[in-house]
């Protein structure tokens, strides 16, 4: 393993058009604890079929609110815990079959940065000992691991020479999460989980974070995996962005088009700013109010209708599909609006496809 | 950055620091330290042979010639027992809490870290001793056992187990959910490595403040065990013992009487201070 | 309500169980043949022989608990070696001694930590308080067994106004509610109240200090209400907690009571395991134990039961 290099094109196995991380109908299904005596057992679908794919050298931005199962699919890509169902393929190969060594090495090309700059550093070590403790149980001499060390945090914006030595006590926010990349990038992976790692922080220092992580992915041709519930941020970041509502995909497609061209009714409540193209709807665009429904029990049909400005009886009783939007392979929506043949009155208005 | 220059402390370096600082725990270091230093070194510092008996010199008062505590029943110079008997005393206080801390440690790490079905088999297990009060488990335990001092410290071990591993259970599955443990587990490190690196280091610290506060109880109920004639056997000399076989001079001699038991006191309140002491000490979150 | 109760009973069950379980397991830890424990040392071969397939000690030994467990609960603890007497019997008298010197014990301790906590969280950091946190510190330092004896040579000996030892004229059998037997209990009960007494004023002083720091007790006073109606609120919000407290304290009463009753001879469990342990007379220490333990289960039980009934931020849980 050449461990000082950024990752060298060798190690990967399927050259560059191939996706990195391709993701097939992934589900995590928590079972709730019963109140009383009996009952069936009910379960919280916290990620419910969902599939995606990331590009080599790109990011993928998933956003929604907070309990809409996006940080549930980051633990499951990074197999932080079991999925119930779905497949995961990393650089073409099937992550499901890796045990012992071959998950070891899986888990190095796949690096995690959390939103609590603080919870994800251990207190009782230096900042220094923990960059460098990847690196000691893949095996790199102490020293040597200590070295490189320290050559990453003069990376990511922290003098060696001054904060080596310091305890996560002793540093801001900002300057933890800096320790953070640095210890995620130790490893020398290909794709790196991103989740809601800016959130906590200043605004001011949120952009120096997201300036060094953009630096960092050009530099070592890095494939992240966004996660945020904030839109400008992933505006900033991302290539792709997926939308997430109650642990399903509702939208997903290339930046541009997500933010020009929105094509869910959620996507457009969460960018409210973002004028519609179409009068009629422009007065009935609020903004989200109100909270996500019971994910134990979600809505029949259509997850969103209960706070959809467009919700009519068909939204209860069909379910909507990802389907193909304006033509463009990349940019698919699920709602019956961009489909004539669905049944609902303000579709053929709507058409888009 | 204020802190820029400032060196920088580990947590037990900044714990040590603010306990040299407090007084209260240089008072009670400093009369562990004297009582401790007059067990280890009382062949040297003793005045006379802790076993010498004498007929004719029962139960002197405090300050007669040549026994400056008095005697006991048997004759024997009070001050050299005292002492010798310190280190019987301390040794079955202290090592019933060491052994319970490191069994207790590793019992609680496991179950906190494993989780799960296991854990909850575990914890309700160790719930049953809850449903003994601790002096009635002890003494009941070394009781079954039969009278002797392995088998005190087996039952005071017993007793205390069970509450280091709900106080290491706890800390460990608080721990285990913070993000540097999921940190940890994604460099493919072996559960070994990650409990010794990552989850050790954080649970030792609320466990240790517990341990040394069961140092107090341990003492009394040490004593206590020789006291009801369970622990120590006589000639030795042991505080509890001592107080137990000085109970027929109270009307003769009563103060003397009372001495071993205000050492066990003395110690027992030293070893609460101290933990008082660590307790804040160890409070400064993170 | 009533489902907790039901649910807090059934939790109980196999606590009560695995008690009955350590009790019997008490037998094997003591070394050599749990038959030499009941029968006599001289006994010859083919009474021994009798002896073992009467208590069903040649069936295997969960047969034998099950056994053991099925008289237990008919009342019948098996015989003392020492005395010949029924175990149950000679465990029942002792407990209502142990009972009432742990009882009269944890009023006054609980009373006396009550006060002393409360006047300490008041007056936070006044004298009171100092005395107040400093008796805490003695109470739960103290071996409570020396503290008998010192009060025995201070109020028995040197000023001699309550007797040291025993529980007065008639003995266990004939406790009466008079002056002259209340006197015999005065030492026993100050001694044994230390025990909860310093953990309680701790309990007590953090509560009415925290309690008085909150704003809806700045917001009575705004009000205007008096020092007594401003002491009723705290009073109840403190209660569930120390009622959990004492609870707990009292189940280690009886635990501690065994030192305590060996100083001054009173004739309770202590005293009966005293014999036990030396007389090597091990179905009265099992059933003694037994009946101590089943008393504390009891005790947590009523406890659990009670606190959220008491408690105002609980309602109907």
């Amino acid at each position: 393993m050449n461990t000082t290099s950024p990752s060298s094109p060798a190690a990967e196995h399927g050259g560059r058009p191939q996706p990195l991380l391709v993701v097939r109908d992934l589900k995590k299904h928590f079972p709730v604890r019963d109140s009383g005596f009996g009952g069936p057992r009910k379960f919280v679908h916290a990620v419910d079929g969902v599939n995606f794919s990331v590009p080599k050298g790109k990011t993928l931005g998933i956003v929604g609110e907070s309990g809409c199962g996006k940080s549930t699919t980051a633990r499951l890509v990074a197999r932080l815990m079991a999925a119930d169902a779905g497949s995961l393929v990393f650089d073409g190969e099937g992550v499901e079959e890796f045990r012992g060594l071959r998950l070891k090495d899986f888990r190095r090309k796949l690096q995690m940065v959390f939103q609590d700059s603080f919870a994800s550093l251990n207190p009782r070590l230096t900042i220094a000992e923990t960059v460098a403790y990847g690196p000691r149980v893949h095996g790199t001499p102490a020293a040597e691991a200590m070295r490189q060390a320290h050559r990453l945090l003069d990376r990511v914006g922290l003098e060696a020479a001054n904060f080596a030595n310091r305890y996560p006590h002793e540093l801001s926010g900002g300057q933890r999460q800096r320790v953070n990349i640095a210890r995620a990038l130790a490893y020398d992976p290909q794709l790196v989980i991103l989740d809601e790692a800016v959130a906590a922080l200043d605004k001011s220092v949120q952009a120096q974070v997201l300036n060094l992580l953009q630096e960092l992915k050009a530099e070592r041709g890095l494939t992240y995996l966004f996660i945020s519930h904030d839109l400008h941020v992933v505006h900033y970041l991302s290539d792709y962005v997926m939308v997430m509502y109650l642990g399903q995909v509702i939208e997903t497609g290339p930046v541009e088009r997500i933010y020009g061209h929105t094509a869910h009714p959620y996507t457009r409540a969460l960018l409210s700013a973002v004028p519609s193209m179409d009068p009629a709807q422009r007065t009935e665009a609020s903004p989200l109010a109100g909270d996500p429904p019971n994910p134990i029990n979600p809505p029949s049909g259509c997850r969103f209708r209960d706070r959809c400005p467009h919700a009519q009886p068909v939204c209860a009783d069909k379910t909507p599909a990802l389907a193909v939007i304006r033509g463009d392979a990349e940019h698919f929506a699920a709602c019956h609006l961009n489909d004539p043949a669905s049944g609902h009155p303000a579709a053929l208005k709507e058409s888009i496809a | 950055m204020p802190a820029a220059s400032a060196p920088s402390r580990s947590y037990w370096a900044i714990v040590w620091r603010q306990l040299r600082r407090d007084p209260m725990a240089l008072a009670a270091a400093s009369v562990l330290l004297i009582i401790v230093a007059a067990a280890v070194f009382a062949p040297w510092l003793a005045p006379a042979d802790p076993y010498k008996a004498s007929m004719i010199k029962r139960l002197l008062p405090i300050g007669s010639a040549g026994f400056l505590l008095g005697t006991d029943e048997l004759g024997r110079d009070l001050l050299s027992r005292l002492m010798y008997g310190g280190r019987l005393s301390l040794l079955m206080g202290v090592v019933p809490v060491l052994a319970a801390f490191g069994i207790g440690t590793a019992i609680g790490l496991f179950a906190g870290y494993v989780g799960g079905k296991l854990n909850m088999i575990i914890m309700r297990v160790l719930d049953v001793f809850y449903a003994f009060p601790s002096v009635l488990l002890a003494v009941a335990i070394s009781g079954a056992l039969g009278p002797g001092m392995s088998n005190s410290l087996i039952a005071l071990t017993l007793v205390f187990v069970p509450q280091v591993v709900r106080v290491a259970e706890s800390v460990t599955t608080q721990v285990r959910q913070l993000d540097y443990i999921e940190a940890a587990r994604m460099s493919g490190a072996s559960a070994f490595s990650i409990i010794r690196v990552h989850v050790l280091g954080n649970v030792l610290g609320p466990v240790f403040v517990y341990a040394t506060g069961l140092l107090s109880v341990s003492m009394i109920l040490a004593s206590g065990l020789s006291f009801l004639g369970l622990g120590v056997k006589p000639p030795e000399p042991e505080w509890g013992l001592m107080l137990n076989t000085l109970r027929s001079a109270i009307y003769s001699n009563p103060w003397v009487a009372a001495l071993p038991g205000l050492l066990i006191f003395v110690t027992s309140i030293a070893f609460n201070l101290l933990a008082d002491s660590v307790r804040s000490a160890m409070d400064i979150r993170r | 309500m009533f489902a907790y109760i039901l649910k807090r009973l059934l939790y109980a069950i196999p606590i009560a169980l695995s008690v009955t379980v350590v009790s019997f397991i008490l037998v094997y830890l003591a070394p050599g043949d749990p038959l030499n424990a009941i029968a006599p040392a001289d006994a010859p071969e083919e009474v021994i022989t009798a002896l073992r397939s009467a208590y069903g000690l040649d069936q295997p030994v969960p047969v034998q608990y099950g056994l053991w467990l099925m008289r237990a609960v008919q009342g019948d603890l098996g015989l003392s070696i020492a005395t010949g007497r029924e175990v149950t019997s000679e465990v029942l008298s002792a407990v209502g001694n142990t009972l009432l010197l742990a009882g009269v014990a944890a009023l006054i301790g609980v009373v006396a930590g009550c006060i002393l906590g409360a006047l300490a969280g008041y007056r936070h950091g006044s004298w009171i308080d100092r005395l107040a946190t400093a008796l805490s510190v003695v109470g739960v330092s103290i071996p409570h067994y020396w503290l008998g004896l010192v009060l025995t040579i201070l109020f028995s000996i040197w000023q001699p106004w309550f007797p040291a030892m025993g529980a007065g004229p008639g003995g266990s059998s004939e406790w009466l509610w008079d002056l002259e037997h209340f006197r015999y209990l005065v030492l026993p009960a100050v001694t044994l109240s230390v025990i909860p007494m310093g953990i309680i004023t701790r309990t007590v002083r953090a509560l009415v200090a925290d309690m008085l720091a909150q704003e809806f007790v700045t917001a009575l006073r705004a009000r205007g209400l008096s020092g007594i109606a401003v002491f009723r609120h705290v009073a109840k919000n403190t209660a569930p907690t120390v009622l959990a407290v004492a609870g707990l304290q009292i189940g280690y009463l009886m635990g501690g009571s065994i030192l305590v009753e060996t100083v001054f001879a009173w004739p309770g469990t202590g005293f009966l395991l005293n014999t036990a342990i030396f007389q090597r007379d091990i179905p009265l220490l099992q059933g003694t134990i037994l009946v101590l333990c089943m008393f504390f289960v009891a005790l947590n039980l009523l406890v659990d039961i009670l606190q959220p009934l008491i408690d105002p931020r609980m309602g109907r849980a």
